[in-house]
């Protein structure tokens, strides 16, 4: 399904789609008031996306320093070219540990490569143990946000759903009650698990360790009682210095929920006596991005989710309209990259306003590169409908008379031509929008009135 | 060809032109440090206390299962530090030296040395960390200036309590990890 026809199913619900559009605009605004707190806040931008150009044009390099580094720190390092190298990759080291259950927290990248079901298809039990991705799951369903994961749910909905599986009270929709029942649910799993998986948001190749943030602490919970650690990392995600830290964390939790900092940022560097840690360096289509000049940028991304909280289509649209892994403007120009003909309708899911650009924390032009994605789109299947009104307007206002007789035409027309004509499902922009009334005059025959 | 070389050829294929890398000023703000430390660490749902409040908290609450690895408290400690971290299942309260805080975000860093268990501070019901109102620095450039050349296997910026919003964006303090964050600043 398209992204217009997947909105409309999320609209249905008009007093959830209000909420929704509403709490991210709320988070969009805690943004703005901490982000201003920071006088150099501009220059932070402008440094974090000078940094990552640096990454960019010389990430061979930082890939091998950060592997040495890594090796020497005793991490086991693993390449995977794609999705399915790296589930398999992911497989084997569970297998060789004689795992079946592992607990896993926040991977935008484990998402992408359907990482879950595969595991599962091997007889695997995963636990996803972040809360709002605990309760997705729970429901079968991906994240709709990257950062907050159940925003398009409601707390009836969540305290129905752990009334089931939980054996939670019927009817309490507390949210400290709930995420009570959650947290003595995921503690016994985080006590029993072996092996536990984690994103990763920074590596280091100065230092060959990695960076993992969250709030809930899940991720350390995971890895701190397990005998292993698989980190599984998209190789966009290095930074050169240690010290670049210092310019990455101060944007990141700011720009994504409005905090000073998230309050776990774990640096990993070589695993406790008796343990082992893993890190898979995947590519799965960032190297072919990094080859598209005009789309280059989009590498740069943190995945802070701050475009996403800013977008007056995401917002009113909800993220699984997107039917893409990341939603939102930069999952726009992210997944056209990965396969341009089920992405095709995603440049379009968008007003150009900008305000995406304006947030983002490393100054990805998304905007623009929605724009250039829509030549590509273009090219490859035109509009038929649009092509011909187009012409037909292309005709209209290069003759002086032909635009003076239509003018006249449409005004007379307009009123007397049936809604069903003027709502035509040809015409895209008639839908939910009503055409002004038709003045009684031009602006010519105005000004020959008034002014001459 | 692997996928190592398969990746790293596909990169340098490109032969992208080089980016110079900037260099990060030394940026920081004006401000009482201890001030905007507190201020920061009640932000992320923390509490800054005195030695005094800590003692009359930690007495009253009557705690019989304790770790501390701090000096300064190191007659707290009911248990020693285990050998496996699936001891820690029950604790109550780990008390722990930082080595120092950052006043912009209220982020303590820890590494290794002070951590016993890496598990530690996240398994425990109550985090307790003591921290020398002395060793504050203004913003995050500072602090990683200070740990530059530091080698820990792990080190952790901790600036809060175990908290989530993923239910309808209501607060909760408490999620997987520590309930309570109290900082005593000595």
């Amino acid at each position: 399904m398209s992204h217009p026809e997947n909105a409309a199913e999320f609209l249905k619900d008009a007093q959830k789609s209000k909420w929704h559009d509403e709490t991210l605009w709320f988070v969009r605004d805690k943004r703005d008031k901490v982000s201003k707190r920071i006088p150099e806040w501009e220059q932070l931008r402008e440094l974090a996306s000078g940094i990552k150009d640096n990454v960019l044009a010389n990430l061979a390099n930082y890939l091998e320093e950060f592997e040495r580094k890594a090796t020497k720190n005793g991490i086991i390092v693993h390449w995977a070219a794609d999705s399915e190298e790296h589930n398999r990759l992911v497989l084997e080291i569970l297998q060789k540990h004689n795992c079946t259950a592992v607990v896993k927290s926040k991977s935008i990248l484990t998402e992408e490569c359907h990482l879950n079901p595969y595991l599962e298809k091997q007889g695997i039990e995963v636990v996803d143990t972040d809360l709002g991705e605990r309760i997705v799951q729970f429901l079968n369903q991906p994240p709709s946000h990257i950062v907050l994961p159940a925003i398009h749910l409601k707390k009836k909905e969540i305290s129905e759903l752990f009334h089931e599986k939980l054996q939670t009270e019927k009817g309490n929709e507390d949210p400290a009650y709930l995420t009570q029942a959650a947290r003595v649910h995921l503690r016994e799993k985080f006590f029993g698990a072996k092996v536990a998986i984690t994103g990763v948001n920074f590596g280091i190749a100065e230092t060959g360790e990695f960076v993992v943030c969250t709030n809930e602490g899940n991720a350390d919970m995971g890895v701190h009682l397990a005998d292993v650690h698989i980190a599984c990392m998209g190789i966009e995600k290095i930074l050169p210095r240690r010290k670049d830290l210092g310019v990455f964390l101060r944007l990141l939790a700011r720009s994504a929920t409005g905090q000073p900092i998230t309050n776990y940022n774990s640096h990993f560097r070589s695993p406790s006596p008796g343990k082992e840690i893993h890190i898979i360096l995947v590519d799965n289509g960032r190297t072919a991005q990094l080859a598209r000049e005009k789309f280059r940028n989009s590498l740069k991304c943190i995945r802070c989710g701050a475009c996403m909280n800013t977008c007056p289509i995401y917002r009113r649209s909800g993220g699984f309209s997107y039917n893409s892994t990341v939603p939102g403007p930069i999952g726009s120009i992210l997944s056209p990259g990965l396969d341009l003909k089920k992405h095709s309708s995603l440049p379009f899911a968008s007003t150009l306003c900008g305000s995406c650009t304006d947030v983002c924390p490393v100054k990805i032009n998304i905007h623009e590169q929605l724009y250039e994605w829509r030549q590509e789109v273009t090219k490859t299947q035109g509009d038929f409908a649009k092509g011909l009104s187009m012409k037909l307007a292309n005709g209209i206002f290069k003759s002086p008379l032909a635009y003076k007789i239509s003018g006249s035409l449409m005004r007379n027309v307009l009123k007397s031509l049936p809604n069903s004509l003027i709502y035509h499902p040809l015409n895209v922009w008639g839908k939910n929008r009503n055409l002004p009334d038709a003045p009684k005059e031009s602006f010519q025959q105005w000004y020959q009135k008034n002014r001459s | 060809m692997n996928s190592r070389e398969k990746i790293l050829s596909a990169i340098r294929s490109l032969s992208l032109e080089p980016k110079t890398l900037p260099d990060i000023p030394n940026f920081s703000n004006s401000g009482n440090l201890v001030e905007r430390f507190t201020q920061s660490i009640s932000d992320n749902k923390g509490e800054v206390v005195t030695k005094s409040e800590f003692d009359a908290w930690f007495s009253a609450a009557g705690f019989s299962k304790v770790i501390s690895l701090s000096s300064q408290f190191a007659e707290l400690a009911t248990l020693p530090l285990p050998e496996d971290p699936h001891d820690l299942e029950s604790l109550e309260v780990a008390i722990l030296d930082g080595q120092f805080g950052v006043a912009e975000n209220g982020a303590i860093w820890l590494e290794d040395t002070q951590l016993g268990l890496r598990a530690l501070p996240f398994a425990t019901e109550h985090l307790v960390i003591v921290l020398d109102r002395n060793l504050l620095e203004n913003t995050m450039h500072q602090g990683y200036e200070k740990i530059a050349t530091a080698h820990s296997g792990f080190g952790l910026f901790l600036a809060g309590p175990s908290k989530t919003a993923d239910i309808e964006q209501s607060l909760v303090i408490g999620a997987q990890g520590a309930r309570s964050l109290r900082v005593v600043l000595v």
